[in-house]
């Protein structure tokens, strides 16, 4: 087939038909422009994830002109006076430069390490709401698990960041997850000598590598996943939660044009213009005050970034058990909270859609219509519960500073938190279930209360109001909670 | 061409009618055509998105000026930050209230029939027609693969040298302690209490064999294990000061003792609160440390300064598998 004639066009014209007469791209770009997105407010989850991400990538680009991947010890002198005239890693030096003397750099250093932060709140959240309303379940499993791999690599990426900064608090990162590497059993000797060319604080080479992998090799995995994430979610579309005209078979929503493009645009904007403001009127990781790492230099109430604080945790709360055999240390402590428990974590993660399939939504279906977490108890207790643990592991983490706060005995505290690992997810577990099956008899919003008023259609055609849905009113819920229809919102009062 | 291709259309089409018809388990249509479209018109929006706009791009310009002038990072995210913030209010105004407000339906693919995968499915095989060893194809395709994984690691490995590189420590009999700046540690200078870092003259600091902490305790009090009686002269000893469970500092000493909160005299790391009591030899009496810190038996030489009396008694920092349990 010969390519259509039309009449010639120059680009600022007609740029439709300019690219269109080349690369047939009018059909295309008018399915891109139908495309539909239902409304939700969670659903802006995974966008403000991807508009940090594409923070991340702007500042990054910035920071990675200025900053040195070098051990070589330097004399710094600069305005800030306790490290000037100190004898300082090129690397961390070039970071003090970025912060004291690069116009915008700190400015841009910290939207950028409050980027990396809200990306993984973005991301967490935006799973959550995965997890709750069942999103992951067929036909989305494989994007579900893009997804979970993204996170796991965006937390990897984060630890990356901060530890090329070779101040006192990431040299103490870096000597953990380097105690952590040695941990793997069998590998872990060759493997943490091979990361850090050498026992640690590691060799020339270290640094590189890891600016390699932070500037380079994970953005560029985390990027092309992201693309896939995307692409991904093009042909089943969106989920979208139970409504009128809802249905399996359809999706209903905002076109991409024009609406739909300008407000998330605007989100974009909304979430750099935050992300800016904080990085200029909120603090975040001041190098300057931990000063410079040496191995045997260590500092109390160190924290790591958010995201990392349940690994923290995980290896607070461990008893001093390893394992023993043939002469051989086979599992070195850290191997529990370090690698072992994280591993549990993302395995439950991975297994979540067969999970569902054998103990919650207990079918084989294809699901575009979300589940309300209530609609599946059993789900929404576990999920609660899987929460809870991790959450009281997190918390864990900063046991040294709740120490500190509450002056009493860190050991206490540390058997506190032990005790809580096991009863608080059984807790949490009772009582979301309890709220669940609550919420489905009164069939009432956490927030807003009863939804919808209870109607009846009089003989003479007429409507009658008879009261709220929790007097007694019909619910649209079957006994055993399986949602009878797909009605219910058509008219949506807010009540008090 | 065509013929086909209105086939193809009515085959759609009818596929699309089958399929409205039959609904999934527990749904009903509801009758509810949610479509709507709405056409704002509204003069005094596209003002003020305009107003915005300007508004945003001269902050912007404003920002840009600063940084050539070095203003404070506050002045400079602030002018940054609202300038963005002038966008995103322009353009969700825009979104919201100046261009068409539609709610669309569209109609999800339903996935790959059974009828599709099995003409692709023999579409695969059909290219595979005639051969007929192919278990040994695939197997010698697999010898194959296996040399090019080895071929693609064998490079990687000569990224670190080998582990038995973690087992080293410059300590050795008669090595003098010294302290940050080089100078000899004298015995008469510590305390009862004292707590400080050594290092072995001569050698790299930041080597995680060298670090030691020197503390001293009353003789009296030392519960030290068998064979230990001659390392802690005066009551002063040294261990290793990288952690051994994770390899960090053990940059805390709990010393004096609050009675109320804890047993004894002990080495504290910072990073996981990995508890060594220094009497017992630096046993883990809490935290996650698998194994107590290496200990160097000292002397003092006849000047009164310390030296080592011998090699650390285990190998530093975390554990990997070559840690061997006896060595502590």
């Amino acid at each position: 087939m010969g390519y259509a004639q039309g009449p010639d066009v120059s680009p600022p014209q007609d740029p439709v038909a300019f690219v269109g007469q080349r690369l047939q791209t009018a059909k295309p770009l008018r399915q891109v422009m139908r495309y539909v997105f239902p409304d939700h407010w969670s659903f802006l989850l995974g966008e403000a994830a991807l508009y940090s991400f594409v923070v991340l990538v702007a500042t990054g680009v910035f920071l990675g002109f200025f900053y040195t991947p070098s051990t070589t010890e330097v004399t710094w002198t600069g305005p800030y006076a306790p490290l000037s005239g100190e004898s300082l890693s090129q690397a961390y030096a070039s970071v003090l430069d970025l912060s004291f003397t690069v116009p915008a750099g700190l400015l841009m250093r910290q939207t950028h390490h409050w980027a990396a932060n809200l990306f993984l709140v973005a991301i967490t959240l935006h799973l959550l709401r995965i997890f709750y309303t069942a999103a992951f379940r067929k036909p989305r499993e494989l994007n579900y698990f893009v997804g979970v791999t993204l996170l796991g690599l965006a937390i990897l990426e984060g630890y990356a960041g901060y530890s090329l900064l070779d101040d006192l608090l990431s040299g103490m990162g870096l000597a953990i997850g380097y105690g952590t590497a040695l941990s793997i059993p069998g590998v872990g000797g060759a493997l943490g000598s091979l990361i850090w060319d050498g026992p640690f604080p590691g060799g020339d080479d270290f640094l590189s590598r890891l600016f390699v992998v932070h500037v380079f090799i994970l953005p560029a995995i985390i990027a092309g996943l992201i693309a896939a994430h995307l692409a991904m979610i093009v042909r089943p579309h969106h989920t979208q939660f139970r409504g009128p005209g809802r249905r399996e078979r359809n999706v209903v929503g905002s076109p991409l044009w024009p609406a739909y493009a300008l407000r998330s645009l605007g989100f974009f904007a909304a979430v750099a213009a935050i992300l800016v403001l904080l990085g200029a009127f909120v603090q975040i990781n001041p190098i300057w005050q931990w000063g410079p790492f040496d191995p045997w230099v260590g500092e109390n109430g160190a924290q790591p970034d958010w995201y990392l604080g349940w690994l923290i945790g995980a290896l607070r709360l461990m008893p001093n058990w390893e394992i023993h055999a043939f002469g051989a240390t086979v599992a070195p402590n850290p191997f529990f909270g370090g690698i072992l428990f994280p591993g549990l974590v993302f395995g439950v993660l991975y297994a979540a859609p067969w999970l569902d399939r054998r103990l919650w939504s207990r079918d084989e279906r294809v699901h575009h219509l979300l589940d309300r977490p209530r609609d599946n108890p059993r789900r929404t207790a576990f999920a609660t519960a899987f929460v809870t643990l991790v959450v009281v592991v997190l918390f864990a983490g900063s046991a040294d500073r709740l120490f500190l706060a509450t002056s009493s005995s860190y050991e206490l505290l540390v058997w506190v938190f032990r005790a809580l690992v096991f009863v608080a997810p059984v807790v949490a577990w009772v009582v979301a279930r309890r709220v669940c099956l609550r919420l489905r008899r009164e069939d009432a919003h956490p927030l807003r209360g009863v939804d919808g008023q209870v109607v009846q259609r009089a003989a003479s055609g007429g409507f009658e109001t008879l009261g709220s849905a929790r007097n007694g009113g019909p619910s649209d819920r079957q006994p055993d909670g399986t949602p009878k229809t797909s009605t219910g919102q058509a008219s949506r009062p807010k009540a008090d | 061409m065509r013929a086909r291709l209105t086939r193809l259309l009515l085959l759609f089409g009818l596929a699309r009618g089958a399929a409205r018809a039959r609904n999934e388990p527990g749904e009903h249509d509801d009758g509810i055509d949610p479509r709507r479209r709405d056409v704002p018109a509204s003069p005094g929006n596209e003002l003020l998105v305009a107003v915005l706009l300007a508004v945003g791009g001269l902050l912007l310009v404003a920002f840009g000026v600063l940084v050539a002038v070095e203003a404070s990072t506050q002045l400079l995210g602030g002018l940054l930050g609202a300038g963005l913030a002038a966008l995103a209010a322009a353009l969700i105004v825009a979104g919201k209230g100046v261009v068409v407000q539609e709610t669309s339906v569209q109609e999800r693919i339903s996935g790959d029939s059974p009828e599709a995968v099995q003409r692709t499915e023999d579409e695969l095989a059909s290219g595979i027609e005639g051969v007929s060893r192919r278990r040994l194809l695939l197997g010698a395709a697999g010898v194959t693969g296996t040399g090019a994984l080895v071929a693609a690691a064998v490079p990687f490995t000569a990224i670190g040298p080998s582990p038995e590189a973690l087992l080293g420590s410059p300590w050795r009999a008669g090595t003098a302690l010294v302290d940050e700046q080089h100078a000899a540690i004298r015995a008469d200078e510590l305390e009862v209490g004292s707590f400080l870092t050594a290092f072995p003259r001569g050698a790299d600091m930041r080597e995680l064999g060298s670090p030691v902490v020197v503390v001293r305790a009353d003789p009296a009090e030392l519960r030290l294990p068998a064979g230990r009686a001659e390392w802690a002269p005066e009551g002063i000893m040294a261990f290793s000061k990288i952690c051994t469970h994770a390899g960090c500092a053990v940059s805390l000493y709990r010393y004096p003792v609050d009675e109320r909160l804890s047993s004894g005299p002990a080495l504290v790391c910072p990073c996981h609160y990995s508890t060594f009591d220094v009497r017992r030899g630096a046993r883990v009496i809490f935290g996650p440390a698998g194994r107590p810190l290496p200990q160097l038996p000292l002397r003092i030489a006849a000047d009164n300064t310390l030296v080592a009396g011998g090699p650390l008694s285990g190998s530093v920092g975390p554990a990997w598998w070559g840690t061997r349990r006896g060595r502590t």
